[in-house]
């Protein structure tokens, strides 16, 4: 019986809390929580559902005739995002350091079966498995989690021990091995996209964990020379030359190439102020922007809800990764400050490209915007993004 | 972060972070300006952009307006055919995109299937007519003469006929009243081309690419109001341009009928004369060639002499206006305006022009008196005039003794005015002209209106010649390089000519100056000039702008826009001037060069006054010219290659002003049988639904079985 309901005081030295006294408790796990950042990424998720239904009400040749078929899903995700957050906050970050070795072998193994039969191409890149009954997977997104958790174990591992201050050249050179070899075979489908977020990814890891000013120096003009070369060789599939061709300059074919981003700018555009209301967005309902549910899903915000709409998700995404960098900052040991930074780098260049590219400012690559994309992968990775965050903030002990 | 303890970091990893945490924030900064770039600054441009992206019009074309004649008679309306015609929306929609409709379609109006799939499909670069040159998402006409059993098929079986539809749409027609035809002044419909679209753009009227435009005539003067305003359906489309939804509508507003001054009944006596007359030159022998006259071409005007209102204007060779109606065949196109064709298609009473003749010789007449000679003289009327050793023969080289200017008038003599024209041209310094020379034979023709086109309401009208000094001059300037190439001191005519005219083509010579005082030479005139001429003789000595529009009535019948006769000058004539050639003329009529054609004409009821021409055009034979006038209206007739003045339009004048004024063969006039013995001064009757009321054209209308037209009817 919980001493509550005797209208007694409650003794405070009770050995055994009852579960909503331990929940409810000063230094109790939900109230270590960052909820500005967990109710913002739901805001964000809310929003994406309302555009995801928005964009695809009356594409019947997708929904299957169902009008909620994407705005159930979408919610779904992020019902199931939530509960994998969950989950890793209950397990810790800590905990999960042990298991990372096991977690990095397992999505290699992911990455490369795209490259086997069993992955199939979608707008282009061969980055997806189609499990079936409609579910495909895209490892590349759980990667990005592999690579950061992967990286900031070997580099914080030493510091963390209190042997360094700072990483050495060893370490370094296996921890920029542990990130190449998915990105080489995530290049390799190609997704340039993801290869783009994971390549800024490990250049954050390397800043936050401290390693020597040469070694950032020459990340970055490795990355440099990197994408000359990958340019002068033909690496890139002609659909991607296409997509930089036309950001350079957008009339160039506008029936072709430049279609999407000429589209997507003027549905942005012609939102002006206050938008032309939800499911009032006259290039949503024409269907003149692509892919808009997920890749270009930021433009339905900016046709139907204005500036003051559109402005509002960036605005969001400013406090997830404001809240994000507090974390980063608020963490004693590097591990937890090095995976912070890394999850920063992703949402905020993922962010920073999708939006970007809608807005002709960026190349098209295929990125989702985080949480507001409709898309199971993406959606799930950004949630473990954030349980990771929610567990470096509560700085459980590593569970027995 | 109270209970967070102090870290272990070096500041290395704090001072990154920090700056991590300022680039993060500048992206985000970029994302928030470049998106008020978009939505605030530049808004407008991208909402413009999205509109037409996704909004597509359907336009239903505006009901033309009539034109009419002076008594409501319509000589343009419109009449309701039945046209079947394909959305490409909804044929794009079928599995086959239409193959199989249109298939169907075909078999139904008895058409070949791949002429009904040529008329669908959209014209581009590589793509030859037929195609569709409008918008895809107007219905695009496949036939206008389908049967209304056709009709119904279509319609009864709508399943089998997606995207066709039959309906009752009006066409132009010329419903040639009273047997007129009148194609040069009506003009024609043809398609509009992106010239036209393009200076239309931003006028009130603008143009569709689907468009019928006025072309050539009254149906190209009034086209902005025959028009009226197409009225507009929006649709909103998706990218694949399925229509999601509809959008503010706008009604066809019908065009304005004009009512013109032409009257039905004597356009077609006139035109039945002209071709008479032109029939009957042919049979004629010619002395000077030695053929039969070829008698090319000619035409006639019937002018009200007090207000220069048209009510007969004629062009032979003509054609049917209707060929043009639902676009012209190949086949037609070029009996219209091939080589071999004539030019049917000009109007040769404002676009012909040819020397005057001697209905020119009012101009000398009134130049001589303004210079200072008397009327009364006596002049020579020798059989022949020398210059140097140039003999310029009178006609036929008959000889009148002295006679007043009057007199040389009514019997056309030549050597009067040659001598006139010759001694003026020594005052004025002869081979070597004064600094200012009077000039009074070419300023005279110059203030008659000559030179310049008389400002008719009909388009592409020419200005004739008039060939003074700056004239000759130019031209000089313009082929002197030719002549002196081609010319030959010893070649032969033309050759000789040449070389004449590079040493001295720049100068007026004495024959030249001799030439151009009966109206020959380089002088030019049109018909309608002549007429305004004329008839300004006739009124009193104003001349009028030729007009044919008489007033824009709107569909409702209740904005009437009348056309008011202007004027653009008086004629030179001092004193009892224009009296005296007035009777002169008079006397042509009844004791000169026309009175064999006037015998018996009630000249005590209807003063008639004429002035023959016969024009010499070198390696042609004469042109033949003849202007009359009465109290009421002027006349003018010419036959190119027809002969003489009276001998070959002579009867046929005669004969309009028979029907004019109800004249018969023996002079005796029934007021009863006369077509319009004054000019028509009132508009047609506008009932109260604003239509407009014909009165009857006699028999050949009645064949029409129709007497009133609806004037607002909308369809």
């Amino acid at each position: 019986m919980s001493a509550s309901t005797h209208g007694y005081s409650v003794p405070r030295f009770t050995p055994e809390r009852g579960t909503w006294r331990k929940l409810m408790a000063r230094d109790s796990l939900l109230r270590r929580l960052d909820w500005v950042l967990l109710l913002t990424c739901l805001a964000l998720s809310a929003i994406g559902t309302v555009l995801v239904y928005s964009a695809t009400r009356n594409r019947t040749e997708l929904n299957q005739g169902d009008p909620y078929y994407f705005l159930v899903r979408h919610a779904l995700n992020t019902g199931i995002g939530l509960l994998l957050a969950i989950g890793t906050v209950w397990l810790g970050h800590r905990t999960l350091r042990g298991a990372v070795p096991v977690l990095y072998g397992l999505s290699v193994i992911l990455v490369l079966a795209v490259l086997t039969p069993l992955g199939s191409t979608i707008n282009g890149a061969h980055a997806w498995i189609v499990i079936g009954a409609g579910f495909s997977l895209q490892p590349g997104e759980f990667a990005k989690i592999t690579i950061i958790l992967g990286m900031a174990m070997l580099l914080a591992a030493r510091v963390d021990a209190g042997d360094r201050l700072s990483p050495d050249h060893r370490t370094v050179v296996q921890a920029l091995g542990l990130a190449a070899l998915p990105i080489a075979i995530v290049m390799l489908m190609p997704d340039l996209g993801s290869v783009m977020v994971m390549a800024v990814i490990v250049l954050a890891v390397l800043l936050s964990s401290g390693a020597s000013n040469r070694w950032v120096a020459g990340l970055i003009t490795t990355a440099v020379i990197g994408a000359l070369l990958i340019w002068q060789l033909h690496v890139l599939d002609q659909y991607q030359i296409d997509r930089f061709a036309a950001f350079a300059n957008p009339a160039l074919d506008p029936a072709g190439v430049g279609y999407n981003t000429n589209q997507a700018r003027i549905a942005i555009g012609s939102g002006g102020l206050t938008g032309k209301g939800l499911f009032h967005g006259t290039q949503t309902t024409g269907q003149f922007v692509p892919e808009q549910q997920t890749d270009f899903v930021f433009t339905v915000a900016g046709e139907e809800l204005g500036f003051l709409g559109a402005g509002l998700i960036i605005v969001l995404l400013g406090v997830v990764l404001w809240r994000a960098c507090r974390i980063a900052r608020g963490t004693t040991e590097l591990y937890g400050t090095v995976v912070a930074a890394g999850i920063i780098a992703w949402f905020a260049f993922q962010s920073f490209e999708n939006i970007g590219m809608t807005l002709g400012i960026m190349p098209v690559a295929g990125l989702p915007l985080p949480f507001v994309s409709y898309g199971g992968s993406s959606m799930f990775a950004v949630w473990i993004g954030i349980g990771l965050l929610q567990s470096i903030k509560v700085q459980r002990p590593v569970s027995a | 972060m109270s209970n967070i303890p102090e870290t272990g970091r070096t500041p290395r990893v704090t001072v990154r972070l920090v700056a991590i945490q300022i680039l993060v924030f500048s992206l985000l900064l970029t994302l928030g300006g470049r998106l008020w770039y978009l939505q605030i600054r530049n808004g407008d441009e991208y909402t413009e952009k999205a509109a037409n992206n996704h909004v597509q019009q359907v336009v239903h074309p505006a009901v033309r307006g009539s034109i009419l004649d002076a008594r409501g008679v319509p000589l343009a309306d419109n009449e309701t055919r039945l046209v079947v015609s394909a959305s490409r929306t909804a044929l794009m929609k079928e599995p086959d995109d239409g193959e199989a409709v249109l298939t169907r379609l075909a078999g139904v109006l008895r058409m070949k299937p791949k002429d009904v799939k040529d008329k669908v499909r959209l014209c581009d670069a590589e793509t030859p007519q037929p195609c569709w040159n409008g918008s895809p998402y107007q219905p695009i006409p496949i036939t206008d003469e389908a049967s209304a059993k056709q009709a119904l098929q279509i319609r009864e079986r709508e399943e089998d006929f997606p995207g066709i539809s039959a309906e009752p749409t009006a066409v132009r027609r010329y419903a040639a009243p009273a047997g007129s035809n009148a194609a040069q002044v009506l003009g024609y419909l043809s398609p509009v081309t992106d010239e036209q679209i393009k200076k239309a753009e931003h006028t009130k009227s603008p143009l569709l690419r689907s468009d019928q435009v006025g072309s050539n005539g009254l149906e190209s003067e009034y086209d902005s109001k025959l028009r009226g305003k197409a009225g507009v359906t929006r649709y909103e489309v998706d990218n694949l341009g399925r229509v999601i939804g509809q959008r503010e509508s706008q009604q066809a507003r019908p065009g304005d009928n004009v009512v013109t001054s032409l009257d039905a009944r004597v356009q077609s006596v006139a035109e039945k004369e002209l071709d008479q007359a032109m029939k009957d030159a042919r049979k004629q022998y010619d002395r000077n060639t030695g053929t039969k006259y070829k008698a090319d071409s000619g035409s006639v005007v019937v002018m009200e002499a007090k207000t220069g209102r048209v009510v007969a204007m004629a062009s032979n060779p003509a054609y049917d206006p209707n060929a043009w109606v639902g676009g012209i065949s190949g086949k037609d196109y070029k009996k219209l305006t091939g080589k071999d064709s004539n030019y049917p298609l000009l109007n040769r009473a404002i676009q012909g022009q040819a020397a005057p003749g001697s209905i020119f010789k009012v101009i000398p007449t009134t130049a001589a008196v303004n210079a200072g000679y008397g009327f009364d003289g006596p002049y020579a009327c020798s059989s022949s005039f020398n210059i140097g050793g140039q003999v310029f023969k009178n006609f036929e080289s008959e000889s009148h003794g002295g006679i007043s200017l009057g007199r040389a008038l009514e019997v056309s003599c030549d050597t009067v005015f040659y001598r006139l024209a010759y001694e003026q041209w020594k005052k004025d310094g002869g081979n070597k002209p004064k600094k200012h020379p009077g000039d009074w034979f070419y300023k005279t023709a110059h203030q008659f209106g000559l030179a310049k086109k008389t400002g008719i309401d009909l388009p592409n009208e020419v200005s004739g010649r008039v060939p003074d000094r700056q004239w000759k001059k130019d031209f000089w300037k313009a082929n002197k390089d030719a002549w002196c190439k081609n010319g030959k001191k010893d070649g032969n005519y033309t050759q000789r000519l040449s070389y004449e005219n590079c040493l001295e083509g720049m100068k007026m010579r004495a024959g030249d100056s001799v030439n151009y005082s009966i109206g020959q030479g380089d002088t030019l005139v049109t018909p309608i000039q002549m007429a305004t001429i004329y008839g300004a003789i006739s009124n009193g000595g104003t001349l009028y702008d030729p007009t044919v529009g008489k007033a824009i009535i709107s569909p409702d019948g209740k904005h009437i826009q009348e056309i008011k006769p202007k004027s653009h000058g008086k004629l030179p004539m001092k004193g009892d001037t224009h009296e005296r050639i007035d009777k002169a003329l008079a006397g042509v009529a009844t004791r000169g060069t026309a009175a064999w054609r006037f015998q018996g004409w009630p000249q005590d009821k209807i003063p008639m006054h004429a002035k023959t021409g016969t024009a010499e055009v070198y390696g042609k034979q004469t042109t033949s010219w003849f202007a009359t006038y009465t109290k009421d209206y002027s006349v003018v007739m010419t036959i190119s290659q027809g002969g003489t003045g009276s001998g070959a339009s002579g009867p046929a004048v005669r004969k309009i002003y028979n029907a004019l004024y109800g004249v018969d063969g023996k002079g005796k006039i029934n007021e009863k049988k006369a077509l319009l013995p004054k000019p028509q001064t009132d508009l047609p009757k506008i009932s109260s639904d604003g239509s407009i009321e014909a009165q009857p054209v006699g028999k050949p209308f009645a064949l029409l079985g129709e007497t009133r037209r609806r004037g607002g009817a909308q369809q």
